[in-house]
């Protein structure tokens, strides 16, 4: 058995982000276990720029932002493990784990930092009748195959999904030569940044269709074509709004998994909405010192994001183990009111002396809406905002004197006001 | 003239209307930044983008290292950019922010290495 203070599952930006935080706030000994043979988790195939606008105020490319905080971590002591695969974690925080030079490892940990991420939904998880013909992926396998392993598994191409992967890949494919005939999104909204829309689809002249989806792909050993429709609103395929497509490769961006195989094996109490642990303001979830952070915990928008959740988690995790947590925990819930789909985190101690930022993302689109904040009934703000989209991560921030205020049965809640 | 835009200086994605005719742009509201009244300005007089792609490494790690321009390039020479990119290789070892490709183009960006290899 060894022993640290403090192991961070996943060396991606919101592990090192939480290891780092952790380490600053005083923490000993720190251990990150990746699975991958690098740090950086997925920015590193991640190479569009847009990373970092919000944390470092300049534009960079996904490995550039990783790069940041792998130097970083170069300059303190802490210990990195890759090719290192967490398979379990106990009830006492005992971090069992595998890799090639060490064998199996266990590792006795006061705090643990869950910092896995998500991967993305495969096609086996949508209804979807055809073959099984090579040339049919999801868009981050065909962004690995593009921007790692520099080759290019299509020509023509039709992407299933709007999500902001997808959108990167038509523009990427686009501009090394392959022709993307359409994006089809099965919902009426786009589930994407607006502003990859506009860069990715609009200035290549690619159609984004709405509310359509595909039904059926064709080809026996290399797919040969799909077969689109339009959808109602159940989401279910229209009779005679069927089109044939003729492409080599489908891409699915249908959605992203926080990976949470680790978590639910310890039993802490999950989101059925957000996938993800159930978390108090620090980002702790029910099991004491088992905290959790970035996409495995709710899958965000913005790497930016990510890190700024992270470093809540690594500083949680340091107050845990200093014993600086705050000496009295009431837990109020955080409820989403109308318009919501979920907020994170879903509970705050009001005993916690700081500001406390709520994120949440609605349910659908809408315009010039507000955003109202109530706590124990009482509206605390109320934000006019000129769109509101389930595709951007939103988020409204309680001052710490309206905690401070607030009633031990009391309830803060998040809703949108047309 | 009135046009509206989606900003994409960052991921905020402001929708700024411009107001412009034949000689000069008039006016430019909804951004809620300098750099998003930057952004509408060119993009009415000469659409500019960065530019994100990757270049053959020789003896590296990887057979590809990914690459970026350091400032946007016009939009309309991407693909010519594009295929400038893709006639050359790099030696490795790579390092990040080692210039691969100076003044691409004449457009005054150069195209630099985003990771190592």
């Amino acid at each position: 058995m060894i022993n640290y203070d403090l192991v961070v599952i996943g060396g991606g930006p919101a592990g090192m982000a939480a290891a780092l935080k952790a380490k600053e706030c005083g923490v000993g000994s720190i251990l990150i276990l990746e699975r991958a043979e690098t740090l950086g988790g997925i920015l590193e195939q991640c190479i569009h720029t847009g990373f970092g606008l919000h944390y470092f105020g300049e534009e960079l490319s996904g490995p550039e932002y990783a790069e940041r905080f792998i130097k970083e971590l170069k300059t303190t002591d802490i210990q990195v493990k890759c090719d290192t695969m967490a398979l379990d974690i106990s009830e006492n925080n005992v971090v069992t784990a595998v890799n090639k030079t060490d064998g199996l490892l266990k590792i006795q940990a006061k705090a643990v930092i869950l910092a896995m991420g998500c991967r993305e939904r495969p096609r086996g998880a949508l209804e979807m009748a055809g073959t099984r013909a090579s040339g049919i992926m999801t868009a981050g396998t065909a962004q690995k195959y593009v921007n790692i392993d520099g080759y290019m598994p299509g020509k023509e191409v039709v992407i299933l999904g709007s999500g902001d992967i997808g959108l990167i890949m038509a523009r990427r494919m686009t501009l090394e030569g392959a022709k993307v005939k359409v994006v089809c999104e099965i919902m009426p909204y786009s589930g994407g940044l607006t502003r990859n829309i506009v860069q990715c689809l609009d200035d290549f002249d690619i159609p984004l269709r709405l509310s359509t989806t595909v039904i059926e792909t064709h080809g026996k050993d290399r797919l040969e074509g799909v077969t689109i429709a339009k959808v109602d609103e159940k989401l279910q395929p229209i009779k005679g709004t069927e089109e044939y497509i003729p492409c080599d490769t489908l891409m699915l961006s249908v959605g992203l998994i926080p990976e949470n195989e680790l978590t639910k094996n310890v039993g802490i109490e999950m989101d059925r909405v957000t996938n993800g642990a159930v978390v108090d303001e620090m980002r702790q979830t029910d099991h004491k010192g088992i905290f959790a952070c970035g996409n495995v915990l709710h899958v965000h928008d913005l790497v930016d994001y990510v890190t700024l959740e992270s470093q809540l988690a690594g500083q949680g995790a340091a107050e845990y183990i200093l014993n600086k947590q705050p000496k009295e925990t009431v837990y109020v819930s955080t409820t989403t009111g109308t318009g919501v789909r979920y907020l994170v985190p879903q509970r705050v101690n009001i005993k916690n002396p700081n500001d406390v930022k709520l994120y949440f993302r609605v349910g659908r689109i809408f315009k010039n809406a507000k955003v109202v904040l109530e706590c124990d009934g009482k509206v605390i703000s109320s934000k006019k905002k000129v769109k509101l989209a389930p595709g951007e991560m939103e988020n409204v921030i309680i001052p710490a004197d309206v905690l401070a205020s607030m009633n031990e049965s009391g309830v803060i809640c998040v809703r949108v006001e047309e | 003239m009135i046009r509206e835009l989606t900003c994409v200086a960052c991921p905020l994605g402001c929708a700024i209307t411009v107001d412009y005719n034949d000689t000069e742009v008039l006016s430019v509201t909804g951004n809620t930044c300098k750099r998003g009244d930057a952004y509408a300005r060119t993009e009415i007089v000469n659409p500019t983008r960065s530019l994100a792609t990757t270049v053959k490494v020789n003896g590296g790690v990887h057979p590809v290292v990914p690459v970026r321009s350091n400032k946007p390039i016009p939009k309309k020479m991407m693909f010519e950019c594009m295929k400038t990119i893709n006639s050359v290789s790099v030696d490795a070892p790579v390092e990040i922010g080692q210039v691969i490709i100076q003044d691409i183009l004449g457009t005054g960006a150069d195209i630099i290495a985003a990771n190592y290899d």
